[in-house]
């Protein structure tokens, strides 16, 4: 397992977008901002470009560390880098921060124009239709046609499946890692009590906390326990907390004593120690939304076939947020319209999360696909 | 094996057309497809269960998806497959009746290559005590992956039960020779294009 990252330092760049954009809800976003990160060079027929999307909790720094902070390592660094399976001798790879993000692009802590202070809970809800034609966007920026390939895991593969649906001319490959083609009714529930927590707890103010100078920590720390949970491989964790005490032995308190309950607390504070609540819940929500087989009456496949890319849909048996059987609706769909499709389900003990594990077999599968990758 | 001394892939190069959308389950390191779509202009995608074969169909830029025959073909339409081929795999299989089927729901046509249990060398090792370890049937008795030991009269005699029309039939010895007179004594290989009836 590489520690370091091998594409070394990273910056983060910035751009504007004053072109109004129409979101799925009907809402109007008169102008926003994007932060994106770029690693290796677009080639001169600017045709190895590849659009990396994130996750619930992602954001652009995908790889790399940024220079005033060692502890900086990218959410996905362990795939990219010179011969690793995302090879930046071979591509020119964009993450990009999602508008409603929390990590410098325009979302709920931005500054609304309008008003003079943060946006809260009135800033627009968002589609990953929303996400994908804001990265359009950042794409035409950049002077790029056409990706060779857009990817993600979870949430960031719900939005590669988006782009060949949306943009089938602008996608030459898909992979669409830990993904589903819509949340059961199981999943939606876990988000509805995540948002619960959040909306519940009297540091929310109607989402409008910015103002009050606090933040709905209690609530985003339990909505993240919660996802964690559902994020981990059950048997993975059981090997690794088991019924392990702390001390020992039973205290007879509501204290941290098992090992699982100290872990899921220092998960929850940290992550609500830098995330926004707001942006919590607006992700979740387009989790929640996403459904393109709406566009095909219901028939995903009618809804696939305008796609042109070719498919790489990875799923983890251990995963029991977005199981096997979910990626398989995505596979059979596009079998039955004769699409380009390739399947790979790995033996990956970390639940949900093992998207973002450097597996052996997992990054076999991801090099071997994009090596095949032509510019 | 490399893709030139597999006799039985001729064969079923033979029986598809250009445009043609072939599944090839068990398709190991995807090559049977890799000569059907360089040769033939067929449309292809491969079944496999291991890793190791997944990723080796990958490199060669074919269509592959993970899975296990065992459980049959859900979740794949009816008749979305001009051919599935099962290319010396039967005999491995547990559920032969179950893959048979589904074969012949998803496709169009099957095609089936399997070694010859009957075939005169297999004959002549059980007539001196001993299983037969041959071209087509190189596995010792205890580490063979082969479940099924059958014969083409075995075999034709299921596709009759099972309603399933034979179109086509072609034997081989083990040279990879067609064999034309007493193809279940001297075959090794038969590789069958079997259809649903009329």
């Amino acid at each position: 397992m590489d520690t370091g990252s091998s594409i070394g330092l990273v910056a983060p760049q910035s751009a504007h977008f004053s072109t109004p954009l129409t979101l799925r809800s009907g809402a109007m976003m008169p102008a926003f901002d994007l932060v994106y990160e770029t690693y290796g060079t677009l080639n001169a027929a600017k045709s190895n470009a590849v659009l990396v999307c994130h996750a619930l909790s992602g954001h652009h720094h995908v790889a790399g560390l940024h220079a005033d902070n060692p502890d900086s390592l990218g959410w996905w660094d362990n795939i990219v880098g010179p011969g690793r399976p995302l090879d930046t001798d071979k591509f020119f790879i964009v993450g990009v921060n999602n508008l409603g993000g929390c990590h410098g692009s325009t979302g709920p802590s931005s500054i609304n124009p309008v008003t003079g202070k943060p946006w809260g809970s009135d800033f627009p809800l968002m589609a990953v239709v929303d996400w994908v034609r804001t990265q359009a966007r950042l794409a035409d920026l950049l002077g790029i046609e056409s990706w060779a390939v857009v990817m993600g895991g979870s949430l960031g593969g719900m939005q590669a499946l988006r782009w060949t649906i949306t943009f089938p001319e602008r996608v030459r490959h898909a992979l669409v890692i830990a993904a589903a083609p819509k949340l059961t009714a199981q999943n939606i529930a876990f988000n509805d009590v995540a948002r619960q927590a959040i909306l519940t707890d009297p540091d929310f103010h109607g989402g409008h906390y910015y103002a009050h100078g606090t933040y709905p920590q209690r609530g985003l720390r339990l909505a993240r326990m919660l996802g964690h949970i559902t994020y981990l491989g059950d048997q993975q964790m059981d090997q690794r907390f088991g019924r392990e005490l702390r001390n020992g032995a039973f205290s007879f308190g509501y204290d941290v004593e098992f090992e699982v309950e100290s872990y899921l607390h220092h998960q929850g504070d940290k992550f609500a120690g830098f995330f926004d609540a707001n942006t919590y819940l607006l992700m979740t929500r387009a989790l929640d939304y996403f459904d393109p087989a709406r566009e095909g009456n219901g028939d995903l496949a009618a809804a696939l076939k305008k796609a042109s890319a070719r498919f790489l849909v990875t799923a983890f048996s251990s995963d029991w947020r977005f199981s096997p059987a979910r990626s398989k609706e995505i596979v059979h769909a596009l079998l039955k319209n004769g699409q380009d499709v390739s399947y790979a389900e790995l033996d990956c003990p970390y639940g949900h999360d093992s998207f973002l594990m450097p597996d052996p077999d997992y990054h076999a599968v991801i090099r071997a696909y994009l090596d095949r990758v032509k510019l | 094996m490399s893709a030139f001394d597999r006799p039985d892939f001729d064969v079923i190069a033979g029986w598809v057309q250009s445009g043609d959308k072939v599944l090839d389950l068990g398709c190991g390191d995807g090559a049977l497809l890799q000569r059907l779509i360089e040769e033939r202009g067929v449309r292809g995608w491969g079944v496999d269960i291991q890793t190791h074969n997944v990723v080796a169909a990958l490199r060669r830029g074919i269509n592959v998806l993970q899975g296990d025959l065992e459980a049959g073909l859900a979740g794949f339409t009816d008749a979305a497959f001009d051919h599935v081929v099962l290319s010396r795999t039967l005999q491995t299989v547990r559920h032969t009746q179950n893959i048979l089927g589904e074969m012949l729901r998803v496709g169009r046509e099957a095609v089936i290559s399997f070694p010859n249990f009957a075939y005169w060398k297999n004959r002549m090792a059980v007539m001196a005590g001993r299983m037969p370890v041959s071209e087509d049937l190189p596995y010792e008795w205890y580490d063979s992956p082969n479940l099924r030991f059958f014969t083409l009269l075995d075999f034709e005699a299921l596709c009759d039960q099972m309603g399933i029309v034979v179109r086509d039939r072609q034997v081989l010895d083990e040279a990879g020779r067609s064999i034309g007179e007493e193809p279940n004594f001297l075959g090794s290989l038969a590789v069958y294009r079997l259809s649903r009836p009329r």
